[in-house]
């Protein structure tokens, strides 16, 4: 290196003593913490595989080829005590994937709405929304399970003088047996609906391109709520116009036909979904309030009418605070729901632990349980980052 | 301007009218007895120390105040708690406030266009040449495609005019529009306004601009305690101020 003239050396900054560089420093204590972490996992790793040799047990998924040769109380897949161990904890797994999904779904219509009715200028309205928000909120959620479970079981009567039918519906301590469609012919239904969705969906863009070049306001939800009526009453005769469903009888000990709701999903689904709702309620709050009022005068003295100020100012600003928490609290729900353990519903959680029982294979046992949760967890999160990036403010 | 304002006008009325009006919050008597009568293309200043009631009182003409006792009239039409007399009111009435609450997830077009297309249901193409021609006027043609955010504050409260200009409205209300500008800015914001009054626009200004009072108002109203203390024209107002309050007012903000 050479140095030109004195002006350009005298432009260098004075360096510091290498210890005392805020760079070399940082440096040297990722590679202090690198080390350090390693290091635990080799012990962590190799205390393990010692001391399950001294005793003898085998490692590795191979067990789970096995008959699992217990019981599990409902399942969306067919299963028998003959099915393998892997089909066990499919089982569960799907078992918490539904709990989880259908939870989510309610607690973020419930929770808009409370948090929506908390805000509301009626005192009663706003009252009774606060009310459910603190009480919800701060009673233990494994204590409003066993609530909701003893409710049910203790209330509604036995199978045999249940309740019903209530629109095909009978009540009884093991849960709701419901009526379903038993023909093929209902497909003629479903497919109306798609393709009224669709109509309608082109209804709306059609509705916003008027407005776009005349400026006239179409209302979209009457003529909507008419074309799903009449599209799905001519896929109904198209499937020729079915009239019968499966429906639960009871017969010896048991309902059959018809599907079931067992006591053990719905006790767990509304614990987790009003619990998690009364978070998401005071986050949605929150998240309106965090709009400043400047907004709503500003879009008040432009004339706008209260809907309108809603969806086009209010909402698209609040969103953006209340997704991020909200995201949270999905999260939260879908961990909680291994409470199902507590009243006896085969989530993944449950089925594992008999699994573990069974053939002693705790490791594997718990790393199944993690790796589930961790994918569940980060699938949830991705996806809400990616809808919050969609949302993101450009301010600058 | 001039020519749309005397077709869309055909009330020869005053502009606002306020009678005896009287607004408490709570216990407390925030305007007492206002009376005020604003002419078509009249300009009115109104100032006074803070907590006079001045905002409130202007805020009170296009209903974002609720007034509990007396009448107000704007164009003619008495504002009461018919939610679709206060919607033609606002239509009518635009307002500027101290801190712009533009729209910051919009752009600037899109704030500008929101309110003529929603409220005015005029063709989109139409409200976008409507809004460029009034960021042509504020002199910010070239910020049209940019956030709220992106822009300085003259430029945001430029825009926050502009915005209400696109609703053609007869009426314009002013909430101390330069208190939250930086100095080198406010003389931007204040050749709008002074342009829009040449054009002949209802003003209405709360505002602590002497100068720009002195070049346009038409009207000095000085506020205290929630009182018209005094109502003058500018140069009587400033140079022979009657009442005590206000030549101690005039005094403070004058004296530098």
């Amino acid at each position: 290196m050479t140095i030109d003239t004195g002006e350009s050396e005298a432009l260098q900054p004075a360096k510091a003593v290498f210890y005392n560089d805020p760079k070399v420093r940082a440096v040297f204590w990722q590679i202090v913490a690198v080390v350090g972490v390693i290091a635990m996992f080799w012990f962590l790793i190799h205390n393990t595989i010692t001391n399950l040799d001294r005793q003898n047990i085998a490692s590795g998924f191979s067990f789970m080829d096995l008959e699992a040769g217990f019981a599990i109380g409902e399942g969306m897949v067919t299963y028998t005590p003959a099915n393998t161990y892997w089909r066990a904890i499919l089982v569960g797994l799907l078992n918490t994937i539904k709990v989880a999904v259908i939870g989510i779904v309610f607690a973020t219509i419930i929770g808009s709405v409370v948090g929506v009715m908390r805000l509301s200028p009626n005192w009663l309205v706003a009252r009774l929304a606060t009310v459910y928000i603190e009480s919800l909120r701060n009673v233990p959620l494994l204590l409003q399970l066993f609530f909701w479970y003893a409710l049910i079981v203790g209330i509604l009567p036995r199978a045999k003088e249940a309740y019903g039918p209530f629109l095909g519906v009978y009540l009884s301590n093991r849960g709701f047996n419901i009526p379903l469609p038993d023909t093929w012919g209902y497909m003629g239904l479903l497919a109306g609906f798609l393709i009224a969705l669709v109509a309608v969906m082109w209804l709306r863009r059609r509705n916003k391109k008027i407005h776009d070049e005349t400026g006239e306001i179409k209302n979209t939800l009457g003529p909507g709520m008419l074309i799903f009526a009449v599209v799905m009453m001519v896929g109904w005769l198209a499937g020729g116009a079915p009239t019968t469903l499966d429906s639960p009888e009871f017969k010896g000990f048991s309902f059959t036909g018809g599907g079931e709701v067992t006591s053990e999903f719905l006790a767990l689904w509304l614990g987790l979904t009003l619990y998690t709702a009364a978070f998401i309620a005071e986050i949605v709050r929150s998240g309106i309030e965090a709009v400043s009022k400047g907004q709503w005068e500003a879009a008040r003295s432009l004339g706008l009418k209260r809907g309108q100020i809603l969806r086009f100012i209010v909402l698209p600003q609040a969103l953006r605070v209340i997704i991020p928490p909200t995201t949270s609290q999905y999260l939260n729900l879908t961990k909680n729901s291994s409470l199902a353990v507590a009243i006896g519903y085969p989530d993944i959680v449950g089925v594992t632990n008999t699994t573990i029982n069974q053939s002693g294979q705790a490791i594997e046992g718990i790393a199944i349980i993690m790796a589930v949760y961790l994918t569940l967890s980060l699938s949830i999160s991705l996806f809400m980052n990616w809808y919050n990036t969609k949302l993101a403010l450009v301010e600058r | 301007m001039a020519n749309a304002q005397e077709a869309a006008a055909p009330n020869l009325g005053p502009a606002v009218e306020l009678r005896h009006m009287h607004k408490w919050y709570g216990e407390f008597h925030v305007l007492k007895d206002i009376n005020l009568t604003v002419r078509h293309g009249e300009r009115v200043v109104v100032c006074g120390p803070s907590g006079s009631g001045k905002s409130t009182m202007i805020r009170c003409i296009n209903r974002l105040e609720e007034h509990q006792r007396g009448h107000l009239f704007v164009d003619g039409l008495e504002l009461t708690n018919d939610l679709k007399q206060i919607e033609a009111i606002r239509k009518e009435v635009g307002m500027v406030f101290q801190h712009f609450n533009l729209f910051p997830h919009m752009t600037v077009l899109e704030n500008l266009i929101l309110g003529p297309t929603w409220v005015r249901k005029i063709p989109r193409k139409e409200a976008i040449e409507t809004a460029m021609m009034y960021l042509e006027r504020v002199k910010i043609p070239e910020q049209a495609h940019k956030f709220p955010g992106q822009l300085s504050g003259g430029q945001q409260q430029r825009v926050a005019i502009a915005r209400s200009l696109c609703m053609k409205p007869k009426i314009m209300l002013f909430d101390e529009p330069t208190s939250a500008l930086d100095p080198e800015m406010i003389k931007e914001v204040l050749d709008v306004m002074i342009e829009l009054a040449e054009e002949g626009m209802t003003m209405v200004c709360v505002t602590h601009e002497m100068g720009f009072a002195r070049t346009v108002g038409d009207t000095m109203v000085f506020m205290d305690e929630g009182e018209i203390v005094e109502m003058e024209a500018p140069e009587e107002f400033f140079s022979n101020p009657k009442n005590e309050r206000t030549q101690l007012f005039l005094s403070q903000i004058l004296s530098h």
